[in-house]
């Protein structure tokens, strides 16, 4: 009989799974493709809507994800084959050689401020800051382990620098170190990959790409936060001057039959809210106005908080579509909408899009692997909508979090809990009919 | 601590850099041994590595050490490496204390070297003196009853008990009812898949009668629960008979009622004004009379019209009903009102024609421009307008019936607070009298039923509940869980588990989740089968409390409770050693132990040595 369960994501609801079944003495094998579980709750800057760091209370969650005794943590890796079925899954996972041993390292960063390699853009901070070939994603990373980028390392690439090696009192660095294949049997699979941000370049109307002063609403959040590129000032990409006026556009490729995301992500009200009340915490003279289509405040607490930021903090609301068709010489942007049919606009000196939140670009190939079924926008199927959300076409394989569809925070932890009770029964059933 | 010789080990971490780049470590762990009772103080580059941990076990048994300081990082994700070397070592791990001077210290002070180091100093000299007075604490462990009682037979509650069942432990079901299926059993259709309500969950009533692990209770309620997580004893009422018994843990999912529109927009005063629910049931019963307009209007009675809360669920069930109006609206008709089909002379199905293009130049949106839509002849198509204030689709699957709704012509007009729409009889006429936002003027429409989106509100026994369990409401009413993003299903007090509409509200697939999620929360304790009591705990000194019960009402995890003789008593398996009793008790009755007066009067007066004479 199987007594052990992988998950596959490192980010809050693969957290809360695998904290649920290690509670429960199953064994878990957490696979996350990154060098550093903690996933999006771990980029965004504060949680909607009690106004909490997000990292502060996901980072104790991770510590105990990597110290417990029955985690097997396998950071910076895929999964690439699964073979049997329910009750004994046969996983082949790859380990991405990292170049750093994760026993040795400290984490005490000495490295990562020799690297000669610099300029690399940094994915954990939306692409607004760079990083070195060698690198902790983030200040509070679990593991807390540097890793070599193979693309970018002098030494790897043209056998010369070793600045690093050079460096390491702990003697953690190993450039021979390679890939490696583990194979494990499992009695159960919960998928918890989450989602991508699309680029709104495609759709030109935004700007995105076009004006500077144009960002998506992940970018915004590494702005506001503390520990982020620009140490938590919200400045410009044009100037570096602190917006005077900040536009917040909703429903940026989402709600949009064209673009084939015709769903709504269900987080982008509340995140674009929270947004424009932080604005005013950095910056209290900031004016901040958001177009939206239907306020979709619609679960516990949100539609009080959306009151808070319109009595207490001053936001404004525009029930309007908005496109940002062009920008002046200082690259102010002007932000064309309609108000009772009759269309205006005005110049605003930001603009945040609150963009699609998509599958993630390898969420096919990992479909290929579990065998489960995508929906007609990617997401996993699940096997009964109303009944069986967490479940899939194939028995033995479970989902929660955005893979499975839209979700927020507390829906992905509540899924991550659901997912693990479905996979215990699953384990349970095959000890019973052994 | 007369009769022990104290003897404390100081060992002081560079962290590489971290600290060492910013703080004199030699010198701070040179004026460590300086302090009065330090046996052993000496510093390392990295104090978690390997060579790190062994000089620390090395040093207690080469120096006798009875108690260990630690100087480094954050206690979060350090403390039990460093606990678990002195328990190696043969030193009970509560004979140890952290000080932080990374995070607390040297990353703060980066540009303020001397400053950083002397406050070094200064933290690790409150440590020392803190360290000085500790003492060996004992963790004990506390066996839990393998049995779970949920309250509620709804959907949630029905599958929170399965899963349990599931994994194998027993569950006891408690129903108020005389059946078991909740709010569900009201309704006519599911919104996701069409189905027809009752038809999805008898299967799921079958399996919870058939499974063997549960026992479901009918007309039944919890009347009285003693004891805290993994003990406790429960008194049902079945029947009106008692019955007895003893459980590890407990979910609730009491589930969620509607709300009842009184004196709003003409809700008994007219006889075609009926509430989401009641539509419902006109449907699913096929009892609904003959129309040929219906008005739904969202937002009756929530979003701050009396409830300050969105329900979440109203929108798409409005949607839902519409579209079945629009694609199944004859299959619903009472008997009597079926009769011969109307047919409709040629002209009138030019006029449907006209308006159908109408319509569709609208857009969208389905706004009307101009006067009022000509009255239908007799036909069957009907008219369906959804008063809005926001539309929430939000998802995937909500989002694509409402654009489905709206290729259907369902109308979806938007209102706002300060303009409510009116509910009037104009003859024999059910009217909406309305304010339109893009015409900026004041409409009327003819309809010939109006119903009225009503948002779910707690159950009115929520707070006898809450009180039996010692688990807090919200201000809307609803069940508190621990934490709204990160703990949504449990609450503060260990032991005791919410799901489902008695939280908020929440559609069907929604709880199930949220069931699935507290049968794995509530299956951890059980499947352990003993809770790990916390060594630091508040303890009472029955000598000086006086009953007055002010502890027992701040503590947040229902972990305190009066004695026969009318003193409070620390429920320690329950206790997470908060220390709000102890700060609160107007007696000084109450000591925190591990942190007890005498301890953190040492540390401040440690820091304050020097400042203040």
């Amino acid at each position: 009989m199987e007594r052990s369960v992988l998950v596959i994501g490192g980010g809050v609801a693969g957290i809360q799974a695998s904290l649920d079944l290690a509670d429960k003495g199953v064994i878990v094998h957490l696979v996350e493709s990154s060098p550093s579980i903690g996933g999006r709750m771990a980029q965004l800057d504060k949680t909607f809507p009690t106004n909490d760091c997000s990292i502060c209370i996901l980072a104790p969650k991770m510590a105990d994800c990597y110290g417990h005794p029955n985690i097997n943590v396998l950071t910076y890796s895929e999964l690439i084959g699964l073979e049997g079925r329910k009750g004994r899954f046969q996983a082949r996972v790859l380990r991405k050689a990292r170049y750093v041993d994760e026993s040795k390292c400290t984490g005490c960063g000495e490295c990562l401020q020799k690297c000669p390699t610099k300029g690399i853009p940094n994915d954990f901070e939306a692409g607004l800051a760079t990083r070195r070939a060698i690198y902790m994603p983030f200040l509070q990373a679990v593991p807390r382990v540097a890793t070599i980028d193979r693309e970018h390392c002098k030494f790897l690439t043209e056998g010369k620098c070793g600045v690093c090696k050079k460096v390491c009192k702990r003697e953690a660095i190993d450039y021979e170190m390679k890939d490696a294949i583990l194979e494990i049997e499992v009695g159960a699979v919960i998928c918890a990959t989450g989602y991508d941000v699309w680029n709104p370049k495609v759709a030109g109307e935004y700007g995105y790409e076009r004006f500077p002063n144009v960002y998506t609403a992940m970018e915004y959040e590494r702005l506001t936060n503390a520990a982020g590129p620009t140490g938590g000032h919200v400045v410009r990409r044009s100037d570096s001057q602190e917006p005077r006026n900040i536009a917040f556009i909703q429903c940026v490729g989402s709600r949009n039959v064209q673009l084939n995301h015709p769903y709504c992500c269900e987080v982008c009200c509340m995140h674009s809210t929270k947004e424009a009340m932080l604005a005013k915490e950095h910056k209290e003279d900031i004016k901040t106005t958001i177009f939206y289509k239907d306020l979709r405040a619609c679960s516990k607490g949100f539609f009080e908080y959306v009151g808070r930021a319109k009595r207490d903090y001053g936001v404004e609301f525009v029930n309007s579509d908005a496109t940002v068709q062009e920008e002046t010489e200082n690259h102010n942007l002007i932000v064309s909408y309609d108000v009772a049919g009759k269309s205006e606009r005005r110049e605003f000196d930001m603009v945040v899009l609150a963009t699609t939140l998509i599958p993630r670009d390898s969420m096919p190939r990992l479909a290929k692997v579990l065998g489960v079924e995508l929906t007609e926008f990617g997401f996993i199927r699940s096997k009964d909508r109303i009944l069986a959300r967490v479940e899939t076409s194939v028995p033995g394989v479970y989902i929660a979090g955005y893979c499975a569809g839209p979700a927020d925070i507390p829906e992905s932890v509540a899924q991550g809990s659901a997912a693990a009770a479905k996979a215990v029964e699953a384990l349970v059933e095959a000890r019973v009919s052994a | 601590m007369s009769d022990e010789n104290v003897r404390i080990g100081v060992f002081v971490c560079h962290c590489g850099t971290n600290i060492g780049g910013f703080v004199d470590v030699p010198a701070v762990a040179k004026y460590a041994a300086s302090l009065p009772d330090v046996a052993f103080a000496s510093d390392s580059l990295y104090t978690c590595a390997e060579n790190g941990l062994a000089s620390i076990r090395d040093a207690i048994k080469d120096h006798g050490l009875n108690r260990v300081v630690v100087a480094s990082c954050t206690p979060r994700t350090h403390a039990p490496l460093f606990q678990a070397v002195c328990e190696e070592a043969g030193l009970n791990k509560y004979l140890f204390t952290f000080v932080n001077i990374r995070e607390q210290c040297s990353w703060v002070h980066m540009k303020e070297k001397e400053k950083a180091t002397e406050k070094a100093k200064d933290l690790i000299r409150m440590g020392v003196a803190r360290v000085r007075l500790l003492q060996a604490q004992e963790e004990s462990r506390i066996a839990v009853e393998p049995k779970a009682l949920v309250i509620g037979g709804g959907i949630s509650g029905m599958t929170t008990a399965l899963s349990l069942a599931d994994h194998g432990f027993p569950v006891i079901l408690v129903e108020k009812d005389g059946e078991l299926g909740g709010f569900v059993r009201n309704l006519n259709n599911l919104y996701l898949d069409g189905k027809d309500a009752v038809e999805t969950i008898n299967p799921v009533i079958g399996r919870v009668r058939a499974n063997r692990n549960i026992t479901a209770f009918l007309n039944s309620r919890v009347v009285k629960v003693d004891g805290f997580i993994g003990n406790y004893d429960i008194t049902l009422s079945v029947d009106g008979r008692e019955k007895k018994d003893k459980v590890g843990v407990i979910v609730v999912a009491t589930g969620a009622m509607e709300y009842v529109p009184y004196s709003l927009y003409g809700y008994e005063q007219f006889e075609h004004v009926v509430s989401l629910t009641e539509f419902e049931i006109l449907c699913k019963n096929k009892a609904l009379p003959k129309i040929h307009s219906i008005a739904f209007i969202q937002c009756v009675g929530s979003r701050g019209q009396d409830k300050s809360y969105c329900s979440r669920i109203c929108c798409n069930v409005a949607i839902k009903n519409a579209l079945n109006c629009a694609e199944n609206y004859k299959n619903m008709l009472g008997r009597e009102e079926t009769g011969a089909e109307v047919k409709a002379p040629v002209e009138m199905k030019a006029w449907e024609e006209i308006s159908e293009r109408r319509r569709r130049r609208r857009g969208r949106r389905g706004e009307e421009e101009g006067g009022e839509a000509p009255q239908a002849a007799p036909t069957e198509a009907l008219e369906i307008t959804i008063f809005n204030r926001d539309v929430m689709a939000y998802g995937v699957d909500h989002e694509l019936n409402y654009n489905k709704a709206r290729e259907e012509h369902v109308r979806f007009v938007r209102y706002t607070p300060e303009n409510l729409p009116k509910v009037n009889m104009e003859g024999d006429k059910l009217v909406v009298d309305y304010w339109h936002d893009t015409l900026k003027m004041q409409r009327k429409m003819n309809v010939d039923m109006v119903v009225l989106s009503t948002p779910l509100i707690s159950q009115p026994d929520a707070k006898d509940l809450s009180k039996l369990l010692k688990v807090p409401l919200g201000q809307d009413g609803f069940f508190l869980e621990a934490h709204v993003k990160l703990r949504p299903v449990d609450f503060a007090t260990d032991g005791v588990y919410v799901c489902g509409t008695a939280k908020a509200p929440a559609d069907i697939t929604e709880c199930v989740d949220q069931a699935l999620a507290a049968a794995s929360r509530a299956a951890i304790p059980l499947a352990r089968g003993y809770v790990q009591a916390e060594a630091l705990t508040a303890k009472v000194n029955p000598d000086i409390c006086t009953g007055c019960g002010t502890c027992e009402a701040v503590c947040p995890y229902g972990a305190i409770r009066k004695t026969e003789k009318g003193v409070a008593e620390v429920i320690v398996a329950a206790c997470k050693g908060c220390g709000c009793c102890g700060a609160t008790c107007p007696e000084g009755a109450i000591d925190q132990s591990h942190y007890t007066d005498v301890q953190l009067l040492a540390e401040a007066k440690a820091a304050l040595e020097g400042v203040v004479h």
